[in-house]
């Protein structure tokens, strides 16, 4: 399509250094280069640099060449932190992707009958996604959950019974309800998200369809929402669960502040998500020949689910 | 309303549903339901806003009281916001300007890259150009956090650990934000740009004078989401960043978090001050976040 527009230019009078495809060349040459430049660096090279070091005896060092064939990912994948690791972060997906899909909608479907007081709500329950997960970290951990005999969670268990012992939310070596510290925290940060993508795809929803159903004889409500609203949603669902689903794999920021430390061990055991591992085999004990094998598996199986997902929902044929 | 003078009927000739009346009454209570569950969500999304200012102003003993909830402190001690500032081993000053430089540069540089690659790969013929937006595309599979091992490598290599380039530019290059460029352009009426050209302007002309006025909005809405997410970003910097001068907002609140003995007054005092500056822009360009975030939802 735009090879026609370049055909019309050279009918008009235009200086000839403007009218030759070496002028688009070089346009588009310099217009991509500062990201083709970019990605090159820190994409392209270190994706082949890693599979190559991966396949490398690479302790305290980033050089390649002292191959080991495959004894890195064998390694990785023996390594029952790691196996621990997958099933983590696969059991925290199994809850935080469904409760987030459902709270965000619900929400959506709140603010977006709302009326009165509409953009008040949107903005309240958008606004965590300007907070980080280190400031929520440190809300939940030292304000809400305290390990501790203070903060709001073990007040409010004191007000409902004075004799109650407290609650070691994530304090402790075994506390009995980390993962509801865990889970939360993140909700708070991306519900907001999601539901703005929800609003969206409600406000793109015709109307009239509702009127003729009520015509029909249907009641708004349940069924409507099963008929109408829920199967208008789809791509959306899609794209919520999906992104979500990414993620929540690649969780760190909360795991490592709430239940470790940078410098420090801590609870970390408890639940480790796969970026904490690869962060405390490549960066703390600078087994970069492991980190990287390690980072290509968990990239193969995100990108395997994404693929899978994708064909099941036959994905991009919209209709 | 009114309750119906007889139950399910509406008089003849009304011409009403004989459930109109009752339907009446169930969509008012069904509005007071709503209203109570968003005024009751509402307060416990802004809970922990509260719990941050309110700690902030306390005193440690009032924040790690057990059986004597406040609400609120009894003399708010806003020296806490000072005594941040105060530390000078792990330095708040410090984090906030590298934060500021972080934020700043991605909000520029991220949103005029990814515009001219997409404006290029949209309008300018080129031979490779389809192979060039293939490889752009292909990065998309790729999920970013995953690779901050071997990107870790090369950017030691090239000698960025510790230093403030090794933080900032490995983020500069958005493939996904390229794409929407590209999206955006390409929907761009022709008749402008060759009306542009007519008027002898060189490609870098059109871009310049034409195409970059007209897509302020989603260069804003890109650019705010940019913003935010590199001042609250956590994995990269922390592993890259982590000597006294290269240590942003969330590495310095992250070591107050983790330190041997933690201070809670600064801990809270500290979390408010990281927070205070994204509230704020959230505040003002919600309008453009809201959209950049409607735009990020088409990559699932």
């Amino acid at each position: 399509m735009s090879a026609s527009t370049t055909d019309q230019y050279q009918t008009v009078k235009v200086p000839w250094y403007r009218r030759t495809q070496a002028e688009a060349s070089l346009a588009f040459i310099l217009f991509v280069a500062p990201m083709i430049i970019g990605l090159t660096i820190f994409t392209f090279i270190p994706i082949v640099w890693g599979a190559l070091i991966s396949f490398s005896e690479a302790r305290n060092t980033v050089s390649i060449g002292d191959w080991v064939g495959f004894d890195n990912y064998s390694a990785v994948l023996g390594n029952p932190e790691f196996r621990q690791s997958l099933r983590t972060i696969l059991v925290f997906a199994v809850f935080i992707v469904p409760i987030t899909f459902f709270l965000s909608l619900v929400l959506a479907m709140l603010v977006n009958s709302a009326g009165f007081g509409s953009a008040f709500f949107r903005s309240v329950f958008f606004i965590p996604t300007a907070i980080s997960y280190v400031i929520a970290s440190i809300v939940w951990k030292m304000g809400i959950f305290s390990g501790s005999a203070y903060g709001f969670a073990n007040m409010v268990w004191y007000w409902l019974d004075e004799n109650a012992p407290v609650v070691a939310w994530i304090g402790e070596t075994d506390p009995p309800y980390y993962w509801l510290v865990l889970v939360t925290v993140r909700l708070w940060l991306q519900v907001g998200f999601y539901m703005i993508l929800f609003i969206a795809a409600l406000q793109e929803i015709d109307q009239t369809l509702y009127e003729a159903a009520q015509v029909d004889g249907a009641r708004l409500g349940w069924h409507t929402f099963w008929t109408i609203t829920f199967p208008l949603l789809r791509n959306t669902s899609i794209a919520v669960l999906m992104l979500n689903f990414i993620a929540a794999f690649q969780a760190f920021d909360e795991f490592i502040n709430i239940l470790g430390g940078v410098g420090s061990v801590g609870n970390i055991s408890l639940a480790r998500p796969p970026l904490v591992y690869l962060y405390q085999i490549a960066i703390q004990q600078q087994d970069y020949g492991r980190g990287s094998a390690g980072a290509l598996i968990l990239t193969a199986i995100i990108v395997a689910v994404t693929l899978i997902q994708g064909r099941l929902f036959g994905f991009g044929s919209k209709s | 309303m009114s309750q119906p003078t007889t139950p399910g009927g509406g008089q003849w000739g009304e011409l009403k549903h004989p459930r109109a009346n009752n339907s009446q009454a169930l969509a008012i209570l069904g509005k007071i339901v709503r209203y109570v569950l968003l005024i009751g969500l509402a307060i416990l999304f802004l809970f922990p806003f509260y719990i941050i200012v309110r700690n902030s102003l306390m005193t440690q003993p009032e924040i790690t009281a057990f059986d004597a909830w406040q609400w609120w402190p009894e003399s708010p001690q806003w020296g806490n916001y000072r005594n941040v500032f105060e530390d000078d081993a792990i330095s708040m000053a410090t984090g906030l300007r590298v934060s500021a430089l972080l934020a700043i540069v991605n909000l520029v540089m991220q949103t005029i890259f990814a515009s001219m690659a997409g404006y290029a790969l949209a309008r300018i013929p080129f031979r490779g150009r389809d192979i060039i937006f293939f490889l752009i595309l292909l990065t998309l599979m790729i999920p970013g956090a995953v690779t901050f091992v071997p990107t870790y490598v090369v950017v030691s290599e090239l000698g960025g650990i510790n230093t403030l380039w090794g933080i900032v530019v490995p983020g500069l290059f958005n493939a996904f934000a390229t794409f929407l460029f590209r999206q955006f352009y390409l929907d761009f009426p022709t008749e402008i740009e060759e009306a542009g050209r007519l008027d002898g302007n060189s490609y870098f002309g059109v871009y310049w004078k034409l195409l970059l006025p007209n897509s302020l909005g989603i260069m804003a809405a890109l650019g705010i989401l940019s913003f935010i997410s590199s001042w609250n970003a956590f994995l990269w910097p922390v592993i890259v960043g982590q000597s006294e001068s290269t240590r942003t907002v969330q590495v310095v609140l992250s070591s107050y978090l983790t330190a041997q003995t933690i201070d809670l007054t600064r801990l809270f005092a500290g979390a408010a001050i990281g927070a205070i500056p994204l509230i704020i822009v959230f505040l003002v360009l919600q309008r453009y976040i809201v959209q950049g975030v409607r735009m990020s939802g088409i990559k699932g």
